[in-house]
């Protein structure tokens, strides 16, 4: 099946209706993620052209495509990394304005990893782990650590807890990273080419934690290249450039059968060698 | 075809360890190396008896008065007879166990800071400051709990200098701290505050500082207002020194990289938690030595408040040589104020080395 490019506007359209008038409670709640008619600028820049997207609860979206093309200030946008000019950004059912209380509750809601996983690296990985529950979340340190273990297990290093994160190899450091999020519990996960820096071997380890996480039903956004990830997991592809969504499909079709001449380009540029 | 021959074994690899070795490798290794050790040799066997002679074989060290020095070597019977102005300068003789107390209270809460694992350590560390001050304050100014009161101009001497020091030290890395994240701020307003200010402060020499305190601002200040001198010149040597210390933390923020706070801001920790957890213990840790250095720095320009009347250690001693009845005991007194001064400034840069070897955790790969 191929969606067209109408049907895309016409979900717009509806996000656009119930978000005004935030009627349709039900479907309202499907939607964890809407962006609507976004725009942004770095100076006279335009690097986000009015992005429309919607995402549902449990799904697993991978965005890729060529380098500049603004995927990730996109996903950076959605827990205010970046500050968008136009349009809206509605994230579990609060819109993202300059309130600073709307963007703390996004923030405990949204976990992100990052390129270079950013660990905190004067923290033991435990520590890394409980220091965002125990500060935003008010946990007691007890009840931090034992989940902080709990994750730890899941991406499998639990004997690293008291190494510091440059004792750890990347993809070591990468599935902290991924663990360090999950303690937070957030409901939506954003993933900032969390492969592109990993050694070859090191890729398999991260991703397998990231398949993991997408079978147990997480709404996650992965910016990725890594297109064997994309068949397996993800409900939809993203094609951006541009500052522009080209096109958006399923798996299958979107690789099988890309619509656009600038897909078309860039897939037979990452797949065809 | 050749003949197989047997080479000769290799002789076995010099040795690489033991103090045969250590002199191989460091004192010998180049021509100009050993020429140079040789020259150094020289310049030890040339000058080490003499000093050596003047300062322990012949010097006097029991006695009371000028009469007991015969001239041949240092005459510290000077240091020890003066060494209660040296100390304590003018604070009252009966009064003095107060000082004492308070040298103590110091020595309790800096000794255990080099001592690896003593328990409590960061606790006793903290009390020093923030409690220690106070009760020092309390102790040394007295006026309160059946203390008599002591005037300020009545401190002197190694007393003066270490709290001058103490005090600066330990207001001027938090608003220093204050500054840096000010000057950094997202907050035009805020950061132009900060940026006046350290420029201000650091464009000034410190005795013209301390002179301004001391002379200028009375002149300023509506009648009445007037406060104690030890207090005016303590706020401007704050200053002064937080500015620098601003610019010194200020170089180490600018050194995390911006995924720190991007991934503390993506956890949720606000703007005061990502600074306190996250930035700043790991811009404090690589700034180390640049704090260090200013504290060092410091410690050594309270000498300057000499010029605004108050007599800190390197003052007594100042005036204390020229006392006529001791002629000629300059050098002792300048020696002796200048291993008072070394005594200190390097305990700090061995207690800052060790600090930086217990924070390592980079393994960089
Ligand atoms: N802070 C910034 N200031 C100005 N331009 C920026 C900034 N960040 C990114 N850009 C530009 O925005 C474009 C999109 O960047 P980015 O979202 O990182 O792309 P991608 O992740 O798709 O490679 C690039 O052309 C980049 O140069
Ligand atoms: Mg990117």
């Amino acid at each position: 099946m191929t969606k067209d490019p109408d049907a895309i506007t016409d979900t717009v359209t509806e996000a656009e209706l119930r978000a005004g008038h935030n009627l349709d409670h039900e479907v309202a709640k499907e939607d964890v993620i809407q962006l609507i008619g976004m725009n942004k600028w770095y100076g006279d820049f335009h690097v986000l052209r009015d992005i429309n997207l919607n995402v549902h609860k449990g799904e697993r979206i991978v965005i890729c495509g060529p380098s500049g093309s603004g995927k990730s200030t996109m996903i950076r946008c959605i827990n205010r990394l970046e500050e968008h000019q136009q349009g809206q950004i509605i994230v579990d059912g609060v819109e993202l304005t300059n309130d600073l209380k709307n963007i703390d509750t996004i923030r405990r809601e949204v976990g992100m990893c990052f390129q270079h996983f950013n660990l905190f690296p004067h923290l033991t990985i435990l520590e890394n782990c409980v220091l965002a529950p125990m500060w935003v979340r008010k946990e007691p340190r007890k009840v931090a650590e034992e989940r902080a273990m709990h994750y730890l297990e899941r991406v499998k290093i639990p004997e690293q807890a008291n190494k510091y994160p440059g004792q750890l190899s990347g993809g070591q450091q990468q599935r902290v990273a991924i663990a360090r999020s999950l303690c937070m519990e957030p409901k939506i996960m954003l993933f900032d080419e969390p492969t592109s820096a990993l050694d070859p071997e090191m890729i398999k380890e991260v991703l397998d934690t990231m398949v993991q996480l997408a079978e147990e039903g997480m709404t996650m956004l992965c910016v990725t290249h890594e297109m064997g990830f994309a068949k397996t997991v993800a409900d939809r592809v993203i094609f951006m450039a541009d500052g522009q969504i080209i096109e958006q499909n399923e798996p299958h079709e979107f690789f099988n059968n890309p619509q656009e001449a600038r897909t078309q380009d860039f897939l037979s540029q990452i797949i065809g060698h | 075809m050749g003949k197989y021959v047997e080479k000769e074994a290799l002789p076995p690899p010099v040795s690489t360890t033991g103090p045969v070795a250590w002199v191989r490798q460091n004192l010998v290794s180049t021509p100009l190396n050993t020429v140079l050790t040789l020259f150094a040799l020289y310049l030890i066997w040339e000058l080490l008896p003499p000093i050596l002679n003047w300062a322990f074989f012949e010097a006097n060290f029991i006695g009371d008065d000028v009469s007991a020095c015969s001239g041949a070597g240092a005459c510290w019977v000077f240091i020890k007879t003066r060494l209660g102005f040296f100390t304590y300068g003018f604070y009252p003789d009966p009064e003095r166990w107060r000082v004492d107390i308070s040298f103590l209270l110091l020595a309790l809460v800096i000794v255990p800071q080099f001592i690896k694992g003593f328990p409590y350590k960061a606790w006793i560390g903290v009390a020093g400051l923030t409690i220690l001050p106070v009760i020092v304050g309390i102790l040394l100014v007295g006026g309160m709990f059946g203390l008599n009161h002591v005037e300020t101009h009545q401190w002197g001497g190694l007393m003066l200098t270490l709290v001058l020091s103490y005090v600066g030290i330990v207001a001027a890395l938090p608003f220093g701290v204050i500054l840096a994240l000010g000057r950094r701020s997202e907050m035009p307003t805020v950061r132009l505050v900060c940026v006046a200010f350290i420029e201000l402060w650091r464009g000034v020499p410190l005795i013209s500082v301390l002179f301004m305190a001391s002379v200028m601002l009375p002149l300023f200040l509506p009648e009445g207002w007037d406060f104690e001198k030890l207090l005016r010149a303590l706020i401007g040597i704050t200053m002064f020194q937080s500015a620098y210390m601003a610019e010194v933390i200020r170089g180490g923020l600018q050194a995390i990289p911006k995924g720190q706070f991007e991934a503390a801001a993506a956890l949720g920790l606000g703007y005061w938690r990502s600074m306190g957890l996250i930035i700043l213990p790991q811009a404090l840790k690589l700034v180390i030595p640049g704090i260090v250095n200013t504290f060092i720095a410091l410690f050594k320009d309270t000498t300057l408040v000499l010029i605004i009347g108050l007599l800190d250690i390197l003052a007594t001693v100042q005036s204390s040589i020229v006392d006529p009845k001791w002629g000629g005991v300059a050098t002792e007194g300048y020696i002796f104020a200048a291993f008072c001064f070394w005594v200190f400034c390097f305990g700090m840069s061995r207690y800052s080395q060790a600090l930086e070897r217990k924070l390592h955790t980079g393994h960089k790969r």
